[in-house]
């Protein structure tokens, strides 16, 4: 059966340290962060950070480099460009999956805003997860373009309006907020590919230069590769590109009715 | 351990090359249940004030009995059909899948054929 429980060495323990705000600080506000260290053999905590916000940036990432610089150096976490373009520091922040660079602390609700790594994936260490799996399911789907005609002396052609069609998908930066975000995904990673990873195949499947779109269809047609999306919607919900992995995934079900029909 | 590459994992054992014929019959079904099912509650008010004899004779009708025969078939099969998603979704060890799967498809033909059973009974052998 799907396991609904956490394993009993990923229990999170109640016993978390608390790093109480600086003396003479103006806007305190608490961040709960999910703590784990492998080499420590202790299960995850959460640990609690009174944090002084007039002394940092106004995203979450800030936060976090603010926690880490000043008050825990042990503080583990991706991240690169903080604008929002290269995925690293997708992560779980107030109970939705967002990039800690463009998520504003106060866009954040809750009265103790937590913070945990992207859910359902092995953990490496405190936000750090192990994304193997999703990075082989992108490859799986051989995101380049296939062709059996010799290449033309310049460059192969589309009209504008075929390129029209790549706009809402070449975009995904493969953060993974999507496919973490989805229950079908928590419950079946090892079969189903995710919205992000099915995404990027439509993005081959629908451009006007390749010449395997049957073979990509046929690679998809598949009780758990592709029909184990059952249209939640939590990937659309949480893209912080805004983009429509769900409509991406409904228009290859449309693709391969269209063969049949 | 495992030194299988993430690749090799994450291709499987391949695409199954199936699941369209499934995923349009559930929708096909659910379409056809629409009337169905209206004019199946307008039949349940309309027999819950007849008495025994009427309600034998309104089933008896050939459009009514069919009509209900079909109702209860087309939901058979769309309830099988949507009960193995969820246990797929939920059931992982191929043993406890292949016993639910087929609990399924067992109890729910049952169901089925009993239901359509009964109306023939009452539309062919008279009150």
């Amino acid at each position: 059966m799907v396991q609904l429980t956490l394993p009993k060495n990923s229990k999170i323990k109640p016993t978390g340290k608390h790093f109480p705000a600086p003396a003479g600080a103006s806007k305190v506000r608490t961040f709960k962060i999910y703590r784990y260290d492998p080499d420590s053999g202790e299960n995850p905590r959460w640990d609690t950070y009174d944090v002084d916000t007039a002394q940092c940036g106004p995203m979450v990432l800030d936060i976090l480099i603010h926690i880490k610089n000043t008050v825990d150096p042990t503080l583990t976490f991706r991240r690169s460009c903080r604008e929002g373009i290269c995925g690293s520091c997708a992560m779980n922040i107030d109970g939705r999956n967002a990039l800690a660079c463009i998520q504003g602390h106060e866009e954040c609700s809750g009265a103790k805003v937590s913070i945990s790594p992207l859910p359902h994936m092995p953990v490496v260490k405190d936000l750090v997860p192990d994304l193997t799996l999703f990075y082989a399911q992108y490859a799986s789907v051989e995101p380049w373009l296939h062709t059996e005609t010799p290449e033309p002396q310049k460059e192969w052609k589309q009209s504008p309006q075929d390129r029209e069609k790549l706009d809402g998908l070449y975009e995904c930066i493969l953060c993974a907020c999507c496919s973490t975000s989805c229950p079908s995904y928590w419950w079946n990673q090892e079969k189903y590919l995710g919205p992000a990873a099915l995404l990027h195949a439509y993005r081959w499947i629908i451009d006007s230069r390749d010449e395997a779109t049957g073979e990509r269809l046929d690679e998809l047609e598949d009780p758990f590769k592709l029909y184990r999306c059952h249209t939640i919607m939590n990937c659309t919900q949480v893209c912080p590109k805004g983009l429509n992995p769900a409509k991406a995934i409904a228009e290859i079900k449309k693709m391969l009715v269209e063969r049949v029909v | 351990m495992s030194y299988r590459t993430p690749l090799s994992q994450a291709r499987g054992l391949g695409s199954a090359k199936h699941g369209v014929g499934h995923w349009l019959s559930e929708r096909v079904a659910a379409i056809a249940l629409v009337p169905l099912v209206l004019w199946g509650a307008y039949s349940v008010i309309l027999l819950a004030r007849m008495d025994y004899y009427e309600a034998a004779s309104w089933i008896a009708e050939p459009l009514n009995a069919t009509l209900m025969i079909l109702t209860i078939f087309v939901a058979t099969t769309h309830m099988i059909s949507g009960v193995r998603v969820v246990i797929e979704d939920y059931v992982y060890s191929n043993l406890s899948k292949a016993a639910a799967l087929l609990l399924n498809l067992f109890i729910g033909w049952l169901a089925g054929a009993l239901a359509i059973f009964s109306i023939l009974k009452v539309a062919l052998g008279g009150a």
